[in-house]
């Protein structure tokens, strides 16, 4: 136990890479599910007991030396309060909707192909849980790749449904390499000036380079900067930031229903999780927000996203990509709050991340049931399930209340926080915005309620309820949202550690 | 390209030099260009010139689909593998020094051996699945008999 203890970092990344590869081979029919299902289970327990080790140790961070090649030199993990709760989110996220996978995938990809499916799915969870734990800025660019290529592939597999998941999937491709080369850009010129690529050791060496420029000599001025913002673009890609949002509602709208909930969930915010790191541990607020007011084009994109992308989410048909655009606009949000860099807006970002991921997460897995069932998500496929699917069409509801922020949904702790860190900097435009978006939110929620509860059906086929094994995960990503909606301590608890561990406030 | 006696005996020739030479390079990969991802390629090259010349049915009978696509797995399995023993004998993964405890520093070459040839495996493994894809077509669920016409693209 001490064993797998003291190598629980490494172990957190290994696991799924190794069981990836073991499904590939031997995980034909249905061995490659239980594989899937072992592994994410797992991985959720390493997670728990990382996130416990985190939070018992005085200066809340555990390290991990690959290969034990020192620091500067090798690869190190590091998890400190903030990776430690997206490693949670992502472990809990990947288990409870491949717990749902199981009927949904072999509904609709091809049988001879299960076993890729579900390695592909594995080599997912393992690049993001890898970009959220790794401490190096080279080893995240690996992991951000393993697991777009994953993705691409996942995507694309949508294509047995409907034929566009193809274009789909290869505007993502596009789009996502053209980011993650940004970032590896990004990288390479911030190596330049520091000839080091742990991203602890870069922030150490940026400060005599920060500290020359307003000299007569200053050093890597432009290096500096340019590295910065090929990074910067470059993350905003991954996390689909408006106006560089294009690649994410057809990637999200024809992807089978479990991977739409799966990036839904996990991949956006692991984005976003890396674009908090770079800018606050790697960069340093001072230079980002102070020197380069970058806070301010956040606050500009992330305003608009939440404006735009909840507009165009009113304007949709299809069920799945209204909810995609409405990914659009709660990443606004989550850019909003670390761009407001208090730590009231930190902790709006953190909380943020993981109430969206259960709240979208629930409701992609609720639109899975009626494409198990019903065949299709568009508008006129909802008419009327409100009574033959009580529970899943519940589930939804209760879901799109959490996305409108109503008191008692875990949306509503998220807002909260966020509209006070805008009105502690005085930005009341920003608050406004925040309302104005949760306005939106009701109308595109209320235009897929009232079709369900009181929509008349032409056609009346049978549908019965979603099986048990699509109903309980569903169940379980809205109930744990409205439970944290209502008592919030455990997430505001993890959230404020991760502010603080982020503005270096001394627990 | 088959019928032609000229390019068959070229490559009949050229094949096993091309083996020997991706040996060389995954051996030697310290002491000159080399390693374990140029070795993979050249033997996959190697493959890949077989089927260009006697065609891409003729190749996998050679050497079949599903060995190639396995050899994709087992090579990183390989690398990982290494890592995990580390981390079973009581050390970080990946550190190789597990493998000769009493002298670490000469334990790191065997260890960057295994790996290489894990790499080599996989990189093997996938250039020929790539090759594989593009001659056989897309979807392996197709049962069609494969027509000599697909093979003969690259002929005349």
């Amino acid at each position: 136990m001490e064993l797998i203890r003291h190598n629980l970092p490494a172990l957190i990344v290994v696991t799924p890479l190794v069981m990836g590869l073991l499904t590939s081979i031997i995980g034909r029919r249905g061995l490659g599910w239980w594989m899937a299902m072992a592994t994410t289970a797992a991985g959720l327990a390493m997670s728990v007991q990382l996130l416990v080790d985190v939070l018992s140790q005085g200066d809340r961070t555990v390290e991990y030396l690959m290969g034990n090649w020192p620091v500067p030199f090798g690869i190190g993990y590091s998890v400190d309060p903030l990776n430690a709760t997206v490693l949670l989110i992502v472990s809990l996220l990947s288990a409870v909707i491949t717990l749902y996978a199981r009927k949904s995938v072999a509904s609709e990809v091809p049988a001879g192909k299960l076993n890729f499916f579900y390695a592909l799915w594995l080599f997912c969870i393992t690049g993001l849980l890898g970009i959220t734990i790794t401490g190096d800025a080279f080893n995240l660019y690996v992991l951000l790749e393993i697991s777009s290529l994953s993705t691409y592939t996942l995507v694309a597999l949508g294509k047995e449904r409907n034929r566009r998941a193809l274009t789909a999937a290869v505007n993502y491709v596009v789009l996502g390499s053209i980011g993650a080369c940004f970032y590896l850009v990004g990288v390479a010129y911030l190596y330049m000036a520091t000839g080091s690529l742990n991203i602890a050791d870069i922030a150490e060496r940026l400060q005599p380079i920060y500290a020359s420029w307003g000299t007569e000599a200053p050093i890597y001025q432009k290096t500096v900067i340019t590295g910065f913002a090929f990074m910067a673009v470059g993350l905003s890609l991954k996390l689909a930031l408006f106006p560089l949002h294009g690649w994410l509602p057809n990637a999200y709208t024809y992807a089978p229903s479990s991977v739409s909930a799966l990036l839904a969930s996990t991949a956006t915010k692991v984005g976003a999780y890396a674009f908090i790191r770079v800018v606050f541990t790697l960069m340093g607020v001072g230079f980002a927000f102070g020197r380069l007011h970058t806070d301010v084009a956040l606050m500009l994109c992330s305003g608009a996203a939440i404006l735009v992308g909840s507009w165009l989410a009113i304007r949709q048909n299809n069920v799945k990509k209204l909810l995609a655009y409405s990914s659009i606009a709660q990443i606004g949000y989550i850019a909003l709050g670390f761009a407001l860099a208090n730590k009231d807006g930190i902790t709006a970002s953190v909380i943020h991340l993981f109430n969206h991921a259960l709240t979208k997460g629930g409701m992609f897995l609720a639109l899975g049931v009626v494409m198990y069932r019903v065949g299709g998500t568009r508008l006129q496929d909802l008419r009327g399930l409100g009574r033959k699917l009580p529970l899943t069409m519940g589930a939804f509801t209760a879901g799109g209340l959490g996305l409108i922020g109503v008191p008692l949904t875990s949306g509503f702790i998220s807002k909260w926080y966020l509209v006070s860190a805008c009105l502690e900097q005085g930005r009341y435009e920003l608050a406004g915005i925040v309302l104005v978006g949760s306005v939106l939110a009701l109308v595109y929620v209320w235009r897929v309620v009232e079709t369900i509860y009181f929509g008349k059906r032409e056609d009346e086929v049978t549908v019965r309820e979603a099986p048990a094994s699509m109903l309980v995960p569903t169940l379980i990503l809205v109930g744990a949202s409205i439970y944290f909606g209502v008592d919030s301590s455990f997430t505001t608890h993890l959230a404020g550690e991760a502010a603080d561990f982020l503005l270096k406030v001394k627990p | 390209m088959k019928d032609n006696p000229i390019m068959r005996l070229a490559v009949r020739w050229n094949i096993p030099f091309m083996l020997i030479f991706a040996l060389y390079t995954q051996t030697h990969g310290e002491l000159g260009p080399g390693g374990g991802f140029q070795s993979g390629v050249i033997v996959a090259a190697a493959f890949v010139l077989y089927g260009l010349v006697f065609g891409g049915a003729e190749m996998r009978r050679v050497v079949p689909r599903w060995f190639t696509d396995l050899l994709g797995a087992v090579g990183v399995l390989i690398y990982a593998g290494a890592g995990v023993y580390a981390m079973a004998m009581g050390y970080e993964f990946l550190d190789h020094a597990a493998l000769m405890p009493s002298n670490p520093g000469g334990a790191e070459p065997w260890g960057m051996t295994v790996v290489e040839y894990g790499v080599g495996i996989t990189v093997f493994g996938v250039m020929m699945t790539i090759f594989n894809e593009i001659t056989e077509g897309t979807n392996p669920e197709d049962n069609e008999p494969t027509d000599d016409s697909a093979d003969t693209e690259y002929g005349s």
